[in-house]
């Protein structure tokens, strides 16, 4: 039983694949006419979002109150948090609302890891700055069994802005945790220094894109944000694309049964194609529809058994 | 449930002490003994198991007009092989297939916070649905009552039946809530200290019911009723 | 001041049970001491005297952030943890580029009277590294600055740098180069490597220390100049000084207790108490600071004791301030990774945390062993106590130490400041 999920690190392989099979309940209830469960009736979920993100916000929205839960969302914009309120100062606030559990989005690394030690209830980690994204690496694990039949014994490639990627963090983690093998591929100014010594098993680095494509059952494009040229990471979005981007050549480099990736939201023409994220390889679409389910799944296990 | 609003002073039918032949006397099972892993006094053997199957398949045939229109559901995790066990014997007996389900309630309970989160259940539902039919809802033990009350609210949400009924394996005693079941295989008078163990060939690999008392044994896996994973 | 202690049976440093005599603020008498009269006698069976220890590294925050530190608080800190001097930075609000600044922070120290507080100037004006200050006007002020520092910052430009160097040639000053190649280390949060790369902190990599270093001993060396380096962390730093030292340049250094004990995996669980600049470091450079300690390629520990309010730590990791409290743990930290593994005796902890101190920051009264004539400024420590730090036992206005529950060997238990005790029986005396 976990009480946080901070980081995919807190997950072992048989609480991960728990989540995935609870997730997969889940949705099944989406199907129904009455998609409402009263799992988590009389319980409090804050959202606490200190970084825009329409997506990930909506998404565990909609997951608690799928789940019968109270959801009240706090974001940046309109509260107090952007006057300048201190996170401990919104943390004893939220302790004294009686949250059950708090979703947090926030642009520092470690940010959930601070609440944690305010808080009473459970922390859920929606994405800390550039460390992890646990939730996004579950939806992608499902989307990938959903699609595939399987995670263990995948190749994964993970390509582009490693990094600053909190996508990449969790993945790394959860999809080596479940058995897959992952490639991170990027321009080494994107990937971290010294991450070879600190790879998980089945993990590894690879600056040629062309080369891994051959050989992968899933291929996952980070976005890559303008500023990072700004930054010297590389020289100009052209070249960017034509080494790094996912386009209808490199696609075609893919196994037969390979699928596209993407934690959205894309930037097209510049890590991936509109050609390739509009393909019927690509999850894209089914990777939010997920999330509900993963999010619902991770809620349950969080609140279920901590009054 | 349905049913019994209607009927609420008719005993539900079930086989009683006298015409169970495995009952003459409990004190011919009280020797303490291994089963599959799990000690604890034997109640009933599988021989026992058989007959009261049949018994029941015999009163749900009995009672719902030959088993027209319905459908059995059973509640994971025994209460599953259970409903395929009185739907076979139904089919034997009368020809008739009775479509069978699985309905799992762990979403539904209200005792989360009390026991913790658990795997949740696949739920399958027969192709033709649950709609203006009559749902004998199955499960092993009834105990608290809750997991019934969690039963009848999933089954709302997924349908609308006609009329629903609950058949179980062993009714022990000790209701919380005013639920009681249409078809029993055994009335067994427990203490709250008690459990029971329902194992069945399907799961456990061996058809027997267990009685045991919490705590005698760390390795039994049967503990007290408010942490029992499934005692009802 | 008339007052007279007799210090009975305390052991130098590399010597046998001594009585000492102090009067009018100096040891008059070393040795077997047979007429006491008059005196207040301190039974130091099974103490360690040490010259008192010298700081060349605190942030006391006054003027600007009294709700952190005061001059008063943090002499105090000071004086429990066995200093009888510090050179206080000049990153306060309003900057110590000015003579009347300087002075100002000198005056509070003599004021408060627990430890002497020697003003360190900034080296350019407002730490902006443009312009020089006038570092002339603080070396001839009454506080007669000789260390000039725009630590906190990195003196970045080299052609700022080597002038500096020069000009304070003439007033026998040093520069102590905070060293930080800025454009290496913008946004960063923590030592660059593994751990950085898991917990997705922006890194700082050892080459931002280790390339300023190689740059400024180049120039100390070019232009004949006094250099000190401030909190070296790195093993190649180590490597670098080790070289320049070879060359007999004029280059002095110094390392925190901090980067002697911790390594960068306390940051896993982002409490910003262990956030630092620089950064806590790995395992191999722990052992390579504690290695050139010992050597003498790194002459001092200095403390870097830097008090941050609580809401400037009880924060998310990339919002809080770097820096730790230092001076009431440092003596303790330097015998738990010094003194215990054997890789110095008490001798060497009276070299690096006195006598060489007080000569890189031109402290005549400080750094001597007691002697008839010279101005009691003396340490007495129990080798023996071991003390679990709580933080809110601290002298310091604020509560970051990095040891909270640690415990750590040996006890201030006296200090003596020109022949008073600012601390007996390990308490401050006001």
């Amino acid at each position: 039983m976990i009480k946080h999920l901070l980081s995919a690190d807190d997950l072992d392989r048989d609480t991960a694949i728990g989540i995935l099979d609870i997730a997969e309940r889940m949705a099944a209830t989406a199907g129904r006419e009455i998609k409402k469960l009263p799992t988590l009736r009389g319980r409090t979920v804050v959202n606490l979002f200190y970084e825009d993100s329409t997506r990930t916000r909506i998404s565990f929205e909609a997951a608690a109150k799928r789940l019968s839960a109270d959801v009240i969302t706090f974001s940046a914009k309109g509260s107090s948090v952007s006057k300048g309120e201190s996170l401990k100062d919104t943390a004893l606030t939220l302790q004294a609302m009686g949250a059950d559990a708090v979703a947090i989005r926030h642009p520092a690394a470690g940010a959930p890891h601070r609440l944690a030690g305010w808080i009473s209830g459970s922390v859920l980690n929606a994405g800390d700055g550039t460390h992890e994204h646990p939730t996004q690496a579950l939806l992608d694990a499902y989307t990938m069994r959903s699609r595939l039949g399987h995670v263990e014994g995948l190749r994964v490639a993970i390509v582009g802005d490693v990094l600053h990627s909190r996508v990449a963090r969790s993945n790394l983690s959860l999809l080596t945790t479940l058995g897959a093998e992952v490639i991170l591929v990027g321009p080494p100014t994107l990937l971290p220094v010294g991450f070879e010594k600190a790879l998980p098993p089945g993990a590894s680095i690879s600056y040629d894109l062309d080369a891994v494509l051959p050989k992968c059952d899933v291929v996952m494009m980070l976005r890559v944000q303008r500023e990072r040229m700004i930054d010297s990471y590389f020289p100009s979005e052209r070249e960017y694309s034509r080494r790094y981007g996912l386009d209808r050549r490199r696609m075609a480099l893919l196994p037969e049964h390979a699928i596209v990736m993407h934690p959205g939201p894309m930037n097209r023409g510049i890590e991936i194609s509109s050609q390739v994220a509009d393909s019927a390889r690509s999850t894209v679409v089914e990777q939010v529809a997920n999330g509900v389910s993963v999010r619902m799944a991770v809620l349950y296990l969080l609140l279920g058994g901590n009054a | 449930m349905a049913g019994h609003a209607r009927h609420p002073a008719r005993k539900p039918v079930h086989g009683t002490d006298r015409d169970a032949p495995s009952e003459t006397s409990p004190l011919q099972h009280v020797k303490s003994n291994t089963v599959s892993g799990i000690r604890g006094r034997t109640i009933l053997t599988a021989a026992d198991l058989g007959r009261i199957v049949d018994r029941m398949a015999h009163q749900i045939l009995e009672k719902t007009d030959g088993a027209t229109n319905t459908v059995l559901l059973g509640i994971p995790t025994r209460g599953v092989p259970l409903a395929a066990r009185l739907a076979a014997r139904i089919e034997a007996f009368e020809g008739r297939r009775v479509p069978c389900g699985t309905l799992d309630v762990t979403l539904y309970r209200d005792d989360l916070r009390l026991r913790g989160t658990r795997a949740v259940g696949p739920t399958a539902v027969p192709e033709d649905g649950i709609d203006a039919r009559r749902v004998i809802l199955v499960d092993d033990v009834l105990f608290s009552g809750r997991t019934v009350r969690a039963a009848l609210d999933a089954l709302s949400d997924i349908g609308r039946p006609s009329q629903v009924q609950l058949a179980v394996l062993v009714d022990r005693g000790h209701r919380e809530l005013p639920i009681r079941a249409d078809y029993v295989g055994k009335n067994m008078p427990t203490s709250r200290a008690e459990s029971v163990r329902v194992l069945l060939r399907e799961v456990d690999g061996v058809d027997a019911v267990l009685l045991a008392t919490a705590n005698s044994d760390g390795h039994s896996g049967v503990d007290g009723p408010r942490s029992e994973r499934r005692s009802e | 001041m008339t007052s007279t202690w007799l210090i009975r049976g305390a052991r130098m440093p590399g010597g046998g049970p001594t009585d000492i005599l102090i009067r009018d603020g100096v040891t008059v008498e070393v040795g077997t001491v047979l007429d006491s009269r008059g005196a207040t006698v301190i039974d130091a069976d099974g103490l360690i005297v040490l010259p008192g220890l010298v700081d060349l590294h605190t942030h006391l925050r006054e003027p600007g952030r009294e709700d952190a530190e005061t001059v008063e608080t943090g002499s105090r800190a000071a004086a429990l943890g066995g200093y009888t001097a510090v050179c206080a930075m000049a990153n306060t609000d309003p900057v110590a580029d000015t003579a009347g600044v300087v002075e100002q922070v000198w005056r509070l120290g003599r004021d408060a009277g627990l430890v002497d507080v020697q003003p360190i100037g900034a080296v350019t004006v407002g730490l902006r590294g443009e312009q020089l200050a006038e570092l002339g006007a603080m070396a001839t002020s009454a506080a007669r600055v000789r260390i000039f520092s725009d630590d906190g910052h990195c003196v970045a430009d080299p052609r700022l740098m080597r002038r500096a160097l020069e000009y304070v040639k003439a007033f026998d000053g040093v520069i102590a180069q905070h060293a930080e190649e800025p454009r290496l280390t913008v946004g960063a949060q923590m030592h660059e490597g593994e751990v950085s790369a898991r917990l997705g902190l922006t890194g700082w990599p050892a080459v931002a220390e280790e390339a300023i270093i190689a740059r400024d001993v180049l120039l100390a060396g070019h232009v004949d100049s006094r250099l000190h380096i401030c909190h070296v962390s790195t093993a190649g730093s180590v490597e670098i000084l080790r070289w320049a030292k070879s060359k007999g340049w004029r280059v002095t250094a110094e390392v925190t207790p901090h980067h002697l004990l911790l390594t960068e995996e306390y940051v896993t669980g982002y409490d910003p108490v262990f956030k630092v600049n620089p950064p806590l470091r790995t395992a191999a450079d722990v052992a390579a600071l504690r290695q050139a300690l010992a050597e003498g390629v790194i002459d001092v520990v200095a403390t870097d004791h830097a008090p941050h309010a609580v809401e400037d730590k009880e924060c998310e990791w990339a919002y809080a301030r770097p820096g730790m409290l230092g001076l009431q743990t440092a003596l303790s930290v330097v015998v738990k990774t010094m003194v215990e593994p054997g890789l110095l005796d008490w001798d060497g902890v009276a070299d690096r945390m006195s006598r060489i101190p007080a000569r890189i920051a031109g402290l005549t009264d400080h750094g001597h062993d007691p002697a008839p004539g010279v101005p009691a400024n003396l340490t007495l420590v129990d080798p023996t106590a071991r003390v679990r730090v709580d933080p809110s036992q601290l002298a310091s206005l604020s509560r970051n130490t990095p040891y909270a529950g640690m415990d750590l060997p040996c006890q201030v238990v006296a200090t003596f400041l020109r022949g008073e005790p600012t601390v007996l029986d390990g308490k401050a005396v006001r």
